[in-house]
């Protein structure tokens, strides 16, 4: 109160300007929010509302019919007991687990491959990025399917060996490296990444360290891998989040069904199958706020962690 | 050792303007690429496989594809599975989902491109109380599992009455709802000279004049990255579909080759392929034309494919 009487007093001979300069200000607050107008409405209307209504309903039982019946934590407990959830979980902690790693080393191993090439570079990147595109669609989970079904070509190729493992689809064992495959076939877009990454790199930075005497396992975990840990990490992050969201592919490849035995019982496809085929719609967005809470957690780990693996160079922008 | 190596070596080097670790011989470094080319092409051969198979089955007769046939070759190549494919499922045939498809991407690309480019204009390039929160919030759903929303979309849709129709497909592209074409705009923006808008502004431009006849222009490789990706998206898009959509006769590709899937299940083999590889067609005739743009956009952007 005994405050306000002297600021306006102060403010006072620095009128004339002010009224200038905050009438620009509102101006642009006003041409801000404006064309900010779609993204704002988009982002409460479809993110930050069903945000909010779904993690109410996680405390519901609710089937889209009859109003939804407050249960408070019952369907969080409930999903401890829930065999099916507790597969979902292992095939997907599975899948990400050996995937992303397997998928990560495969595209890093490829881009220092390329990167130490003069010509031809474009072609490769090229070739080796065209699955990351299709990977995702209905048509390559069907190839997929076929290719890894009784005596396709994956089975005959094995037999070939020696190897007789019959078609991966049906056997509950197989259909894990199965998936693996398919998510390492799309190393190529985290490749395109690293080599971009990897150009970055001052060739100088080796010129040196040869000088010295260094070789290539040397120069690797000295120049290459603290100066590609940025992008090392962008790459990890944005693939462990997008792993845990598999879904059209296994239900595709599983009927929709998740068998055989569950082994194809992928976290978003249960999911999906407790929303809309049994309507038990509170069940499912508990399991959607798990997931969020989940990827949110191991984001924040990758971020902790990051700190000591990350280099970023100081004169880097 | 190293300093009997150290006097040699730069005089060996000096005319190479590249890292070269060891001064070589021609025939050394023929030797080298060669080999490099050898295990790059061995490599393509695996990755690209699976995309052959596909491409060969799609022309081969039923009892060829599966059995004891491994050969990407067959004497037997006919469009049979294709015309069997044009068909369709269902009483519709696969043109109307050709449509539907194009229908859905088209859409997808001109509401993304409206939408995110405006609000980005917002973000890049005009001061206003909140932004960096709401431009942070918009970095967050990057990263926000998709599956968090679904739910209570549908209820809402299906409580508008929308379900069934196109509206709830595409309703988040005219909302700028794929965050990561915003975030690439935002980021294009600021890289263009802020002199122009001072500029213009001077001239007595308003914000509207400044977007449409300065920045629009100028983003142009910005804007060529997003309609190619949206539309890829939108066309390989199975959830969303899979979700609203109930008669057949509004299915995308994605949605009509599932039903293929589960009404011939094993019967016919070859159509189903030659299905697959019909909606994969417009995505890699994109991906052959617009291929410089895809991988640069990926490899600057960190855009996923």
């Amino acid at each position: 109160m005994t405050q306000s009487p002297t600021l306006s007093r102060r403010s006072t001979p620095s009128a004339p300007p002010l009224p200038r300069k905050s009438r620009q200000r509102g101006a642009d607050a006003r041409a801000g929010y404006t064309f900010l107008l779609p993204w704002l409405l988009g982002f409460i209307a479809l993110t930050v509302g069903p945000m909010i209504s779904s993690l109410y309903l996680s405390f519901t039982n609710y089937n889209l019919f009859d109003p939804p019946k407050w249960i408070g934590l019952d369907n969080y407990t409930a999903m401890f007991q829930d065999e099916r959830f507790l597969q979902s979980v292992g095939v997907t902690v599975g899948y990400v687990v050996f995937g992303t790693p397997l998928k990560l080393a495969a595209a890093l191993a490829v881009a220092m491959l390329l990167n130490s090439a003069r010509k031809g570079q474009g072609f490769y990147r090229s070739a080796f990025y065209a699955p990351s595109l299709i990977g995702a669609s209905v048509s390559i989970a069907i190839v997929w399917k076929a290719m890894f079904g009784d005596s396709g070509p994956v089975d005959q190729g094995l037999s070939f060996f020696g190897i007789n493992l019959g078609g991966w689809v049906g056997n509950p064992s197989m259909t894990m490296p199965m998936f693996i495959l398919l998510t390492v076939w799309q190393f190529g877009a985290p490749m395109v990444i690293f080599l971009a990454g990897l150009k970055q790199i001052p060739a100088d930075l080796y010129e040196a360290a040869s000088m010295d005497g260094a070789g290539p396992v040397r120069k690797f975990f000295n120049i290459t891998w603290p100066m590609l840990s940025p992008v090392v990490f962008f790459n990890l992050l944005m693939e462990t989040i997008h792993a845990f969201q598999i879904f059209s592919s296994a239900y595709i490849i599983s009927n929709g069904e998740g068998g055989p035995a569950g082994s194809t019982l992928f976290y978003t496809l249960y999911l999906y199958l407790r929303g809309f085929s049994d309507f038990r719609m509170g069940y499912a967005s508990a399991m959607a706020w798990l997931l969020l809470i989940v990827v949110g957690l191991i984001t924040l780990v990758i971020f902790r962690t990051s700190k000591s693996w990350v280099h970023y160079s100081g004169d880097a922008k | 050792m190293t300093t009997m190596a150290t006097p040699t070596k730069p005089a060996a080097e000096a005319p190479a303007p590249v890292y070269n670790p060891k001064s070589e011989s021609a025939g050394a470094k023929r030797t080298k690429s060669a080999i490099f080319h050898i295990v790059a092409l061995a490599l393509t051969g695996v990755v690209l496989y699976p995309a052959l198979w596909m491409i060969a089955s799609s022309f081969k007769p039923n009892s060829e594809i599966g059995g004891a046939n491994t050969s990407l070759w067959s004497s037997n190549f006919s469009f049979d599975n294709f015309v069997t494919a044009m068909d369709g499922i269902g009483g519709v045939s696969t043109l109307q989902f050709f449509t539907n498809s194009l229908i859905l991407a088209i859409g997808a690309v001109v509401g993304t491109i409206l939408s995110a480019s405006v609000s980005a204009y917002a973000f890049a390039r005009i001061k206003f109380p909140g932004r960096s929160v709401f431009f942070g919030m918009m970095i967050a759903t990057l990263l926000l599992p998709f599956h968090v929303v679904i739910i209570p979309q549908y209820i809402v849709f299906q409580q508008l009455g929308l379900v069934d129709t196109y509206i709830p497909l595409l309703i988040g592209k005219f909302l700028a709802a794929d965050a990561f074409f915003v975030f690439l705009m935002v980021q294009f923006m600021r890289n263009l000279p802020a002199e122009l808008d001072e500029a213009a502004r001077i001239d007595g431009a308003g914000h509207v004049r400044i977007f449409t006849s300065i920045m629009l222009p100028l983003m142009k490789p910005a804007l060529i990255s997003t309609s190619i990706f949206s539309f890829i998206w939108s066309w390989n898009d199975f959830l969303g579909p899979l979700l609203y959509l109930n008669t057949p006769e509004k299915y995308p590709l994605p949605l009509a080759l599932r039903l293929f899937v589960d009404q011939t299940q094993s019967s016919d083999y070859g159509a189903m392929i030659a299905m697959s590889v019909l909606a994969l067609l417009p995505v890699l005739i994109f991906f052959l034309v617009f291929q410089r743009y895809i991988v640069e956009g990926v490899s600057t952007q960190g855009l996923k494919g």
